[in-house]
């Protein structure tokens, strides 16, 4: 099996992984990040959205050899310091979940918006922008709170660290 | 966490009637919170996968499994035949759903055999080997070719009834028959069955179990393994969505794995991928539902005589008490003088049809705001009129077909508020004048009702148990027999606990159902939840709470009535005592601070063949105004506008409740519009995906979304902490959607036809709606 190198949260790994292993496998199993997760099997639903060279991808039909040498961000490598991230802090203060199985997803997708249209995103551009990912719990109404919440408040943070 | 965080000595932190947010939401955030697929797996663990039959209906001639065998890291194979004990999972006990196909195949993608293997995808592609002959049987698919086959009952059918129900309906001045089509829908859950099985020493078993029903995964799994079910034990942190699709289809998973870990003495993992979970598994029984209503000129009822047919599959599983239910809400908010309700669960040869959200509920009343909207058009009345004039008496005309009398009716408070927050009548009067001038787009309004019965229907589910410990630092263990899949259960519990204590919810710590610590327990389901274990976990508290205070009246010789349980703390007389040294002195003076507590519903009763009885607590209101825009040309559709005032009495935990409405209506509005379930001429479910089956998504919300809690009321019986159930009712709210999008077509022919929408409505629905509008409206169809 080919060994396969990438940066991970920031890290550098390396395991294993065979031709058809797909980036959700290697990174749930080799690397033990469980916080992505697979819903559909088949890049629908978005459980297994992560960045991939700051990019959203669903994890769960990517080749993880396709992702040599690439830098992979997961939910679990949006906090600093033991602070969550302004994305997870909104989802977490706007009641933005209930099963919690598509948050991750949710949180990596409302995060390339903000990466793509910038931190003031009003109601329509958000719930235009997950077509690509599923909550079944169908607590959409939190979750576009949260990504407008969060948002504005990565402005606020850019903001904050561009003056120091 | 006990973590030295500063207690709050003004109000606790997490008490009851609060919007405390939910218990993981911090995990789930920062991707922490542990899914079953999450685990750490035990050394080496194989994976299981079944190998599914792909004819619908047909008799097993010979299976040859060789290939699968010697397929790549296969490990073992399992058929029928090393089922140790007894090859069924009924949950009804009539022996009618094998874990293992042996003779005889009732539905496509019915397992016939599993496949271990030392990786998921070579058990996965070992699974698709197996060599099965067959000798063809005709497919019954739905509803019409079980009719026509004379297909049997998969259970005994009910049939409610009161009045006279030939007289009167001879005697109605006006009659009208009809029919509707109601479609099924599929769970999706976002987090797929699976199981994890651990086998121990003796007989025994633990296995993590994504299901509301740990008990029963219990027993299903000791009968497969003809073992004690105290040699079986089942846990389960949370669902990621259950949604009734995990009440009893967790026990096929649960089972094959336990076999396969018992023989291998090996853990064994069995997740199928979705499209398989959405092939092997039941899903909501589609109905149609054939009706004659006898009502005047003034559109009062006078007679409702109707049959609820579903397609329940190849097995009972649930089906009674699903169709049960519908007839239970046959009748919505609305009084029938006369009555007679009857149900006829067909078998077909499709997946085994079970619980979901609402329980048959929804389909029953729908049903009623169809036989409104009928004798609306019927007499030339706005439809909101004649459901006021049909809906049940505070005092009088308050009797249900089942004979319970309403004792808590708030509808016409939930419709008054629901017209003032929408502003109805404007706005309808604004969509008519709009609807005049516009020749493409139309708009459509409707504003439906929802009256929901609380209780499990099977009177003895109406029990749960709870188990609370307090350590000696004060801290506390909540444990009780229901279940997390999101709808906020464990956090409200917590609430529960923390208030009667008097202590902040952190210091409560909220663990894993297991059936090893509450036992017997009944499935998380009915929207009963909150209701049974809140109570049970209160009267755990209740009892350590006597026992501390017995010891502390003692112990500073105070009157029992000079000690009171304040914020982190206990008065004792004069005195203030942090709760942690009561805790511990209580201790040291061997005080057991431990406690199960136990709950049953009080007051209700059914018999099931009189049809007689209280089988509901209390009921749960509501109601929801939406205004809708299709295209004509097309048949798409936008809802634009929904209003929703609901009750849950004194909310627990209003955050929460509000997810659970927001959330239960937009899922029903995906039942009715967008998700339909298609099988094939050979009887095989063609959307088993969500690129086929269309489920909504964060653009399908309504434009403009009011939603409020009804304020100022309190459930009229002493339901835990006067609050009422939420996870059910707000579903049916969406009926107003359907409705509204029947609005919009009837103006095409000046509201002079009623368009007999069928469900789903999807768009290709809506637009053959339309065109037969047209025609009405031409002349050229009767009505």
């Amino acid at each position: 099996m080919p060994t396969l190198s990438m940066t991970v949260n920031g890290k550098p790994v390396s395991g294993e992984a065979e031709g058809r292993t797909l980036l959700v496998q290697f990174l749930r199993e080799t690397l033990r990040l469980t916080g992505t997760h697979v819903g559909c099997d088949t890049s629908q639903c978005g459980a297994c959205l992560v960045h991939i060279d700051g990019k959203a991808v669903k994890s769960c039909t990517t080749l993880a050899l396709a992702c040599a040498g690439a830098s992979i961000t997961t939910i679990e490598g949006l906090a600093r310091d033991g602070k969550l991230h302004p994305m997870q802090e909104a989802f977490r203060e706007n009641h933005g979940l209930q099963c919690g199985f598509c948050t991750p997803g949710m949180i990596m997708s409302a995060i390339d918006m903000v990466n793509r249209k910038g931190t003031d995103l009003d109601e329509q551009t958000i719930r235009h922008e997950l077509e690509g990912n599923i909550c079944r719990c169908t607590g959409y109404h939190n979750i576009v709170k949260s990504i407008a919440a969060g948002a504005a408040a990565m402005g606020k943070e850019g903001l904050r660290q561009a003056a120091e | 966490m006990a973590d030295g965080t500063p207690s709050n000595r003004d109000a606790i932190r997490g008490g009851v009637h609060r919007p405390q947010a939910h218990d993981s939401a911090h995990k789930h955030v920062a991707g922490e919170a542990l899914y079953i697929d999450d685990l750490p797996e035990p050394a080496g663990l194989v994976h299981l996968y079944l190998g599914l039959a792909d004819r619908a209906h047909a008799r097993i001639v010979s299976v040859d499994l060789a290939k699968v065998r010697a397929a790549r890291g296969v490990v073992a194979v399992f058929t029928a035949a090393d089922v140790p004990g007894v090859n069924d999972i009924s949950s009804t006990g009539l022996h009618d759903e094998p874990i293992f196909a042996t003779d005889r195949i009732d539905y496509h993608g019915q397992p016939i055999f599993a496949v271990a293997a030392r990786t998921r995808a070579q058990a996965r592609r070992a699974a698709k080997l197996g060599v099965i002959q067959y000798d063809e049987l005709a497919p019954i698919t739905d509803i019409a070719a079980a009719r026509a086959a004379k297909a049997p009952l998969v259970t005994e059918p009910l049939t409610l009834a009161r009045g006279d129900i030939e007289s009167a309906m001879k005697g109605a001045p006006r009659r009208l028959k009809g029919s509707m089509t109601i479609g099924g829908q599929d769970h999706f859950y976002l987090e797929g069955q699976i199981a994890l099985a651990v086998p121990g020493e003796d007989r025994d078993v633990t296995i993590y179990s994504s299901t509301q029903h740990p008990s029963e995964v219990q027993h299903m799994v000791s009968h497969a393994l003809g073992v004690p079910s105290h040699a079986v034990t089942i846990e389960c942190r949370r669902m990621g969505g259950g949604f009734g699709g995990k009440e009893t289809q967790a026990n096929l998973f649960a089972a094959a794995a336990a076999i396969a870990a018992k023989k291998l003495n090996r853990a064994v993992k069995l997740r199928p991928d979705r499209d398989d979970d959405m092939i092997i598994t039941g899903k909501r029984h589609d109905f149609v539902v054939d009706y004659e209503i006898g009502f005047d000129d003034d559109g009062r009822i006078h007679a409702v005589d109707a049959v609820y047919a579903a397609r329940c599959g190849f097995s009972a599983d649930l089906s009674g008490p699903v169709t049960d239910r519908a007839l239970f809400h046959a009748d919505n908010c609305y009084f029938y003088p006369a009555v007679r309700l009857r149900s006829e669960p067909l078998k077909t040869t499709t997946c085994s049809n079970t619980a979901f959200r609402g329980f048959g509920g929804p389909q029953g009343m729908i049903g009623a705001e169809r036989f409104i909207e009928e004798i609306a058009f019927a007499t030339a009345k706005d439809p909101v009129d004649i459901r006021k004039l049909n809906f049940y008496g505070v005092a009088e005309r308050n009797v249900t077909p089942y004979h319970q009398t309403i004792e808590d009716n708030i509808i016409a408070k939930v419709m008054e508020e629901i017209e003032r927050r929408s502003d109805f009548r404007a706005r309808q009067a604004a969509i008519r004048a709009f609807n005049r001038d516009s020749k493409i787009l139309k708009r459509g309004i409707a504003l439906t009702p929802v009256k929901f019965g609380i209780s499990f229907t099977a009177t003895w589910f109406n029990q749960a148990g709870a188990l609370v410990h307090i350590y000696t630092d004060g801290s506390v263990h909540l444990n009780h027999g229901g279940t997390e899949m999101g709808q906020g259960l464990y956090v409200k519990v917590a609430q529960v606990v923390a208030d009667a204590f008097q202590i902040d919810i952190d210091k409560v710590k909220i663990t894993a159902t297991t059936t090893g610590k509450v036992p017997n327990t009944s499935a998380t389901a009915a929207s009963s939840g909150t209701d049974l274990n809140g109570m049970a976990a209160l009267a755990a508290c209740d009892a350590i709470k006597a026992r501390l205070v017995d010891f502390a009246a003692e112990r500073w010789s105070v009157p029992k009535d000079q000690i009171a349980f304040l914020p982190n703390r206990l008065r004792v007389g004069n005195q203030e005592i942090s709760f942690p040294e009561i805790v511990k002195a209580a201790y040291m003076a061997r005080v057991s601070l431990s406690a199960t507590g136990f709950y049953k519903t009080p007051k209700i009763h059914w018999d099931r063949k009189k049809g007689i009885g209280r089988p509901f607590y209390y009921f749960a209101y509501g109601a929801a105004a939406c205004e809708v825009l299709i295209d004509t040309l097309t048949g798409e559709y936008k809802v634009e506008r929904a209003d929703i005032v609901h009750d849950v009495g004194h909310s627990l935990n209003p955050a929460i409740d509000r997810g659970q409405i927001e959330g239960g209506f937009i899922q029903g509005m995906g039942w009715l519009t967008t998700e339909e379930l298609w099988w094939d001429d050979k009887g095989r479910l063609r959307t088993h995906a969500p690129s086929t089956y269309k489920i909504p998504v964060a653009s399908d919300r309504p434009t403009i979304f009011n939603v409020a809690i009804l304020e100022g009321v309190k459930n009229s019986e002493p339901a835990i902490h006067r609050s009422k159930a939420v996870g059910e009712p707000p579903f049916m709210l969406a009926n107003s959607v359907f409705f509204a999008l029947s609005d919009a077509i009837a103006s095409l022919a000046d509201h002079r036809f009623c368009p007999r929408l069928d469900s789903p409505a999807t768009p290709e629905r809506v637009l053959f709606a339309v065109e037969r509008m047209r025609a009405l409206a031409a002349g050229q169809e009767a009505a």
